[in-house]
C-alpha cells in the first residue's frame, strides 16, 4: 500500500468518528432533558421563580406516540406521606399544545397512594412536565419527552 | 347507556387506598375543529370534575382540551366506611353530569 492510501484511510476514519460524535450529541441533549424543565412560559409564570426539585415524581408517557389524540399518561409521587407533608395537587404542563396547562389534579384529603392515570392529547413532539405541590409548599417535578407522529390537534376527519 | 362509568373494587379493606376508575362519555371538543360548512366548532370540554366519598370531596380535577375525548381517570381514595362514591362534572356548555356507585368497606 502507498503512503497516500494510508493518509486517505486516516482521514476517512476521522470523518467516521466525527459523524459518530454528531449522532451522539442530540441523543445526549434529549437524555439530559429529563432532568431539566423545558421552557414553557405558562410554567415559568406559575412557578414565579420557585425551583421544583426533580425527584419523587414519576411521569410515565410512551416514548413514541403514534396517535397524539390519545396518549396514555400516568403520574405518581413517591411516598411516604405520613408523617410529613402530603400532595395537594399535581399540575400537568405541555411544551407544544395550544393550551399549555393540560390538567390539574387535586387531593383535598391526604391519600397514601398518589397515582393518577389519564389519556392526553399532544399536538406535536414535545416534553410534558408533571409538578407536584406539597402541603408545606414544596414542589417536585418530572419531565418526559414524547415523539408524536400524528398530531393530536388536527381535525380527526 | 349512562354518560359515565365508575369502577371500584367489590370490597375494600378499611384504611387502605382503593383504585377508582372513571370513564365519562364526552367529545372534549378542542375548539380548533371545523364542521362540514367550514365553521369552527365551539370548544366544549369537561372543565371540572369532582369525586365525593360520603359527601366529602376526595379528588378533583380541572381539565382542558389537552385531555383526550371520553376522559378516563384513575386515582386512589382511602377507604373509611361503606357508602357512596359520587362523581360530578361540568362542561363548557354548562351541562352537568353525575354518577354514583356503592363502596363496601370490609
Amino acid at each position: 500500500m502507498m503512503a497516500a492510501d494510508f493518509r486517505k484511510l486516516r482521514t476517512r476514519r476521522r470523518l467516521l468518528q466525527a459523524g459518530a460524535a454528531l449522532t451522539i450529541v442530540p441523543w445526549r441533549m434529549a437524555h439530559s432533558a429529563a432532568n431539566e424543565l423545558p421552557n414553557i412560559p405558562a410554567l415559568s409564570a406559575w412557578l414565579a421563580g420557585r425551583a421544583p426539585r426533580m425527584e419523587r415524581v414519576h411521569l410515565v408517557l410512551p416514548q413514541l406516540a403514534d396517535n397524539g389524540l390519545v396518549v396514555p399518561m400516568q403520574v405518581r409521587v413517591d411516598g411516604p406521606f405520613v408523617p410529613g407533608p402530603h400532595v395537594t395537587a399535581i399540575h400537568l404542563f405541555s411544551e407544544a399544545n395550544p393550551v399549555p396547562e393540560m390538567a390539574v389534579f387535586e387531593f383535598p384529603v391526604p391519600v397514601e397512594r398518589v397515582e393518577v392515570e389519564s389519556r392526553v392529547r399532544l399536538a406535536a413532539t414535545q416534553r410534558v412536565v408533571a409538578l407536584a405541590m406539597m402541603s408545606d409548599g414544596a414542589l417536585y417535578a418530572a419531565a418526559a419527552e414524547v415523539i408524536v407522529t400524528l398530531a393530536g390537534c388536527l381535525d380527526g376527519t | 347507556m349512562p354518560d359515565a362509568r365508575i369502577t371500584v373494587p367489590a370490597a375494600v379493606p378499611r384504611g387502605n387506598p382503593f383504585e377508582v376508575r372513571i370513564l365519562i362519555r364526552h367529545p372534549m371538543e378542542t375548539g380548533y375543529r371545523m364542521d362540514e360548512g367550514g365553521k369552527a366548532i365551539a370548544r366544549n370540554v369537561v372543565r371540572s370534575f369532582a369525586c365525593r366519598y360520603n359527601g366529602d370531596t376526595v379528588f378533583s380535577a380541572r381539565l382542558s382540551s389537552g385531555i383526550a375525548a371520553n376522559p378516563y381517570l384513575r386515582f386512589f381514595v382511602t377507604a373509611r366506611e361503606s357508602g357512596q362514591l359520587t362523581i360530578e362534572w361540568l362542561d363548557d356548555g354548562g351541562v352537568r353530569g353525575s354518577e354514583s356507585v356503592a363502596v363496601s368497606v370490609a
